[in-house]
């Protein structure tokens, strides 16, 4: 355990301290035997303790975790587990990391989730980087029998939008990574998160692969040990990314509700003082420093400066660079990210990039049509949506900087 | 009385032909390249007509009614 000068720690419930603890043997000395779910009788006294401990979706979307594996308790046709490991968005680490040393607590995660739902296969779909690791994990347990269910590994495609849970579907079912506008089936009678229509794609508990973990967990020792860290709204630990201008990038375990400015100290310090923080990702906020490091790390923790955690990424951006242009940067990589498969993101975000590029090169740019544009585009997914709220964000923490470009200056010292 | 019924647009398929937008200039009208954007809000009666054929015309199949007074004005499909 780690502990910064503001009390800030971290925990060690998903990262084991050594490599050499990633194997089936490691593994289980480390946790003991996955308890069985299999018994009919029990699911929904599992399930009910999975609500109780709070459980939410670590991918980013936060949404709670028994709902889904309630839903899909009773689908029909008999679903499969997807255990979404895509992990495209660049800034971020922690699902490779840990499925890199943990890869069995996912597995038996997945495992349990199998049982949980009464579901035929567990598909894990792995960015490229930890293919290898996750393969021979399987095949650790199948020589010992672990697994209820059959498991096939995957290679995520290598994009950003990959991640997307439709997407991911789509590629576990028809080979193809793209969104369909169809979000993952919870039940036999067309039964989706946010509506949709009856054809398409069998159910599917499609769920981050930390998420699968944290359920593992929670399995094996209840709710009231998984809420005994973290805030009581938002309870647990969560893995996170620290990036930029900070002395020791990378994954941490900490505890809901630590304040930003501690998280900072766990990662070694600001390498630069910061000036602007983006919170969540490339679909997340940009915050001004001072306002965000008090902040604790949560949905109501970061509420005042219209952030949430997200995939538990926080990148600093030091003072003395241009948030400008670190947003083009960001803008036009999503842009080239769409899918391409819905006008108004393919033209849209390709616009708007194009504006802010001008802008961060001092040229002239105009912001009434930007805000005009992140008004208009949408999609099939919420690629778009998400792109046109990172760069609100930016455009309100950044509109000093976006003065001083429009004369022609700059606060990055340029040679 | 019918149940409210709205418009709304699969992004995937539509192409930004415009028809829609034609014919439907209360209910519909496009972004700045072309694509439809929707009010909203549930298909007046006096118009349902209107928004049925236009919902047939559609030649990328688009564009249809679906149930419910309200939605997102974006009507991502």
């Amino acid at each position: 355990m780690t502990r910064s000068a503001l009390g800030a720690r971290t925990v060690s419930r998903l990262l084991p301290g050594d490599y050499a603890d990633r194997t089936l043997a490691r593994h289980l000395a480390r946790h003991g035997n996955r308890p069985s779910c299999a018994d009919p009788r029990r699911r929904d006294e599992l399930i009910a303790e999975v609500e109780r401990a709070g459980l939410t979706g670590r991918g980013g979307a936060g949404f709670p975790t028994a709902v889904k594996l309630r839903a899909l308790a009773a689908a029909w046709p008999v679903p499969r587990v997807i255990a979404n490991g895509v992990e495209g968005e660049p800034a971020s680490d922690k699902d490779k990391v840990l499925l890199a040393v943990a890869p069995h607590l996912v597995l038996d995660g997945a495992a349990g989730a199998a049982e949980l739902t009464g579901a035929r296969e567990v598909v894990m779909v792995v960015h490229h980087s930890v293919r290898e690791i996750v393969d021979h994990a399987v095949a650790e347990r199948r020589a010992a029998g672990t697994d209820p269910v059959p498991v096939r590994v995957l290679t995520a495609a290598d994009t950003f939008i990959a991640g997307e849970a439709s997407a991911v579907v789509h590629w576990v079912e028809r080979g193809v990574a793209a969104p369909t506008g169809r979000p993952p089936r919870l039940g036999g009678s067309g039964k989706r998160l946010g509506g949709g229509g009856k054809h398409g794609p069998g159910p599917a508990l499609v769920q981050n692969v930390e998420t699968l973990a944290h359920l593992a967990l929670i399995l094996r020792h209840g709710a009231a040990w998984f809420r005994s860290v973290g805030s009581p709204g938002e309870p647990g630990s969560m893995l996170i990314t620290m990036a930029g201008a900070v002395r020791r990038p990378g994954v941490y375990e900490i505890e809901t509700d630590t304040p930003v400015g501690g998280l900072i100290e766990l990662a070694g310090g600001a390498a630069a003082p910061p000036g602007a923080l983006l919170i969540g990702g490339y679909f997340g906020t940009w915050a001004e420093a001072a306002a965000a490091l008090p902040l604790p790390f949560s949905s109501a923790g970061l509420a005042p400066v219209g952030a949430s955690p997200g995939a538990g990424v926080i990148a600093v951006l030091p003072r003395t660079a241009c948030g400008l242009a670190e947003t083009a940067r960001i803008t036009r990589y999503l842009a080239r990210s769409s899918a391409g498969q819905c006008g108004p993101c393919v033209f849209g975000l390709d616009a708007i990039a194009g504006q802010l590029e001008r802008l961060a090169a001092g040229g002239g740019c105009d912001l009434t049509l930007v805000h005009r544009w992140l008004g208009q585009v949408r999609g099939a997914c919420r690629h778009p949506d998400g792109t046109a709220l990172m760069v609100a964000s930016a455009l309100r923490v950044f509109s000093a900087e976006a003065d001083l470009h429009a004369r022609g200056w700059c606060s990055e010292d340029r040679p | 009385m019918t149940a409210p019924v709205r418009l709304a647009v699969d992004l995937i398929a539509c192409d930004g032909r415009g028809l829609c937008a034609e014919l439907l200039p209360e209910l519909i009208t496009l972004d700045d390249w072309g694509y439809p954007l929707l009010s909203g809000r549930a298909v007046p009666a006096a118009q349902r007509g209107e928004a049925s054929a236009a919902v047939q015309l559609c030649p990328r199949l688009a564009l249809r009614l679906e149930a419910g007074a309200a939605g997102r004005t974006s009507g991502s499909g």
